[in-house]
């Protein structure tokens, strides 16, 4: 139960369930009364969910296009730094593709990219790796933080609670859009002296930096407040009386209770990472070129859009598709995880 | 209501004085050197570094630093190298060292209206279009509102906006490319300039506000003293509008307060995406010549800026619900 792909992959795993037989509606009045735990009551109704399983195998594909993104575009023929339209004369003389809408041929599926020409689909394979790469790595170290601050906010209480609290809030009153762009030339500049070479990894660090300096506070107040609900239940007490240490009931007794809702607001956080990284390259403070990347080509259809409007469309569509994907996938892993939160 | 402002307003003061120390400390202390940034390729001469640390005031102590820097913009200073800086003085830019103040002033205009546009339109479109579901819910109409809010939740201002110039501005040419306002000279064609960005800007918004506005309604009109209302014999347009639409603003209120660092982030990209010359355009600009006093004066100018706007939404909110005043 850690990522939804995961739970996709899980999927033949579970279809060995005596109870897991699809397509029978009020499966409540089969005679057969087989105790299942949590985690498979919840797989059961999330596949049930067709919208879900759809998103996920949509959010399936996009992290396995981030996964194996070299490979695909070994198999599609083209690479993401070449500069076909140059060296193919496939531009005009103002560096637009001579082909109708924005070059679009057998070789180039997706055309071509105005001014340096390259091409579009291996650029869009590569520029999701790196958008969701980033992000990735951004929730897991955000959830994690938060995580570990709410429980301990909300585990410890009294004047630790407060203080912590007034920490987050501090942190959540920064304007961060403007932050992220402020700061990230200070963050680079405590990696690269001036006039050196930028060594690659310095721009997804400084970016993963920013990003999760202001992004761990949400999850990290959601799981407070579920903790400080959670601390009063019976069976947390109960453990406490039976000699359980603190550890033992945070690991035991708490985190299983709070699973839930760090996945599903996992799956929230993550496309607000991926359209916020790619938001900071598109203004030019992210990601810079040559690497492809998903923000950068919107940089490269903001500039082009009067004159070669496809190229827009094919990162946009990308998105559009992801973020949707990503949101309904989060709305149909709560309800399966628990049924009783309406939308 | 007093007592309700006072503790706001303190609480903000705080709030801002902390924002100042970190983003000093951040801007000033943690890059190895603010004068090696400034000098950029001539750094090899250590006279010049020298000069800029004076000039700078980078030889005193920090706190003393950071002192002169805030007093400097209440009560105007002398900066070590005896250039005199006027009342709001944020200091002088490295890049083209001039005063900063003048710049904040020239360009707050633009992302001020910008999201006060933006914020009005999609306040407008997203209370409206929630508001209908909740009459319309389960029809036809409801429907059709949340999967427009579906998508309109998944677009990008970086997306939308160029299609948007291309579409309603060069082909249909129904609205203005989108230019900077200048309201005491020209302000029909400040207000014209303005339209499609706070359109675009305002998508990525409504669809939240659409979605809680309409579950916000959905619950208030299930409340007893609804239902009391409307057994008393009320219209329900009238129980609708007086009562379930009042209710549900306090919370529409709280998001949109809650929202408004977002609402300035929203304004630096569709500044950006238009060509605009706002407070968010400065920022991006100032990253690329690493201009750090202006990085410094921005954000403390737009996160004073979102901390007062804070407070009015926090007192508009103390106004419509009564029980905030007596807590």
């Amino acid at each position: 139960m850690t990522s939804p792909s995961q739970a996709a992959a899980d999927a033949d795993s579970l279809t060995l369930e005596p109870e897991g037989i699809p397509g029978t509606p009020g499966g409540k009045g089969t005679p057969d009364l087989a105790g299942r735990t949590p985690r498979q009551l919840a797989w059961l109704r999330f596949k049930r969910d067709k919208t879900g399983i759809v998103c996920a195998v949509i959010v399936g594909c996009f992290i396995l296009i981030a996964v194996a993104a070299p490979l695909i575009v070994k198999l599609y023929g083209q690479n993401a730094y070449d500069f076909y339209g140059q060296d193919d004369g496939l531009l005009n003389s103002y560096g637009l593709p001579i082909a109708p809408n924005g070059g679009i041929s057998g070789t180039h599926w997706f055309g071509i990219e105005p001014n340096l020409g390259r091409d579009v689909f291996a650029l869009l394979m590569y520029g999701i790796r790196t958008s969701l790469g980033i992000a990735a790595v951004v929730t897991v170290i955000s959830v994690g933080t938060g995580v570990l601050f709410g429980l301990t906010q909300g585990y410890i209480g009294g004047k630790v609670d407060y203080f912590m609290g007034r920490f987050s809030d501090f942190m959540l009153s920064f304007p961060s859009q403007l932050f992220f762009i402020a700061f990230s030339p200070v963050a680079i500049s405590l990696f690269v002296g001036i006039g050196d070479q930028e060594p690659w990894w310095v721009r997804p660090l400084v970016l993963i930096g920013v990003q999760f300096l202001l992004g761990w506070m949400s999850i990290g107040r959601l799981v407070r407040a579920q903790v400080l609900s959670l601390r009063e239940r019976e069976f947390v007490e109960a453990a406490r009386i039976s000699g359980a240490s603190s550890w033992r009931i945070i690991r035991k007794e708490l985190l299983p209770n709070l699973w839930s809702t760090i996945l599903v607001q996992a799956t929230l956080m993550l496309p607000v990472f991926v359209t916020a990284e790619a938001g900071l390259s598109y203004l030019g403070v992210g990601i810079v070129a040559p690497t492809p990347d998903w923000g950068l080509m919107f940089q490269t259809g903001a500039t082009y859009y009067s004159s070669d409007i496809t190229f827009m469309f094919f990162p946009g569509i990308a998105m559009v598709i992801f973020v949707v994907a990503f949101n309904l996938l989060g709305d149909s892993v709560r309800d399966a995880l628990d049924p009783k939160t309406l939308r | 209501m007093l007592r309700f402002l006072t503790r706001r307003v303190l609480g903000a003061i705080i709030i801002l004085l902390l924002i100042s120390i970190v983003t000093y400390f951040l801007f000033f202390v943690l890059p190895a050197d603010p004068a090696r940034l400034a000098c950029g390729k001539n750094c090899s001469n250590p006279d010049l570094v020298a000069a800029i640390h004076h000039r700078m005031g980078l030889d005193l102590p920090i706190y003393q630093q950071w002192w002169d820097y805030i007093k400097g913009i209440f009560v105007g200073r002398t900066m070590p190298d005896g250039q005199n800086c006027g009342a709001p003085c944020f200091g002088f830019s490295f890049a083209n060292d001039t005063a900063i103040w003048p710049l904040l002033k020239d360009r707050y205009p633009t992302t001020f209206s910008l999201a006060v546009g933006g914020s009005a339109a999609f306040l407008i479109i997203g209370v409206g279009l929630g508001m209908l579901s909740a009459w319309q819910q389960g029809k036809t109409f409801d429907r059709f509102a949340s999967s427009i809010s579906l998508i309109g939740n998944s677009v990008q201002i970086y997306f939308i906006g160029p299609l948007a110039i291309a579409l309603f501005a060069d082909n249909l040419g129904w609205f203005d490319h989108g230019h900077d306002p200048t309201w005491t000279s020209d302000p029909i064609g400040s207000l014209n300039g303005l339209v499609l960005p706070c359109l675009v800007m305002s998508v990525i918004f409504w669809s939240n506000y659409s979605r809680q506005t309409r579950s916000l309604m959905v619950e208030q009109l299930s409340e007893d003293h609804i239902r009391t209302a409307r057994a008393k014999g009320m219209g329900s347009k009238y129980v609708f509008y007086r009562y379930a639409l009042r209710g549900a603003a306090a919370s529409i209120i709280t998001i949109f307060g809650i929202d408004l660092g977002s609402v300035f982030g929203g304004a630096i990209i569709t500044e950006y995406t238009f060509g605009l010359h706002g407070l968010g355009n400065l920022a991006v600009n100032a990253v690329g010549q690493r201009d750090l006093p202006l990085e410094m004066a921005v954000m403390l100018f737009s996160a004073s800026a979102i901390v007062i706007f804070n407070i009015v939404v926090d007192a508009a909110y103390a106004i419509i619900d009564p029980r905030i005043r007596l807590a």
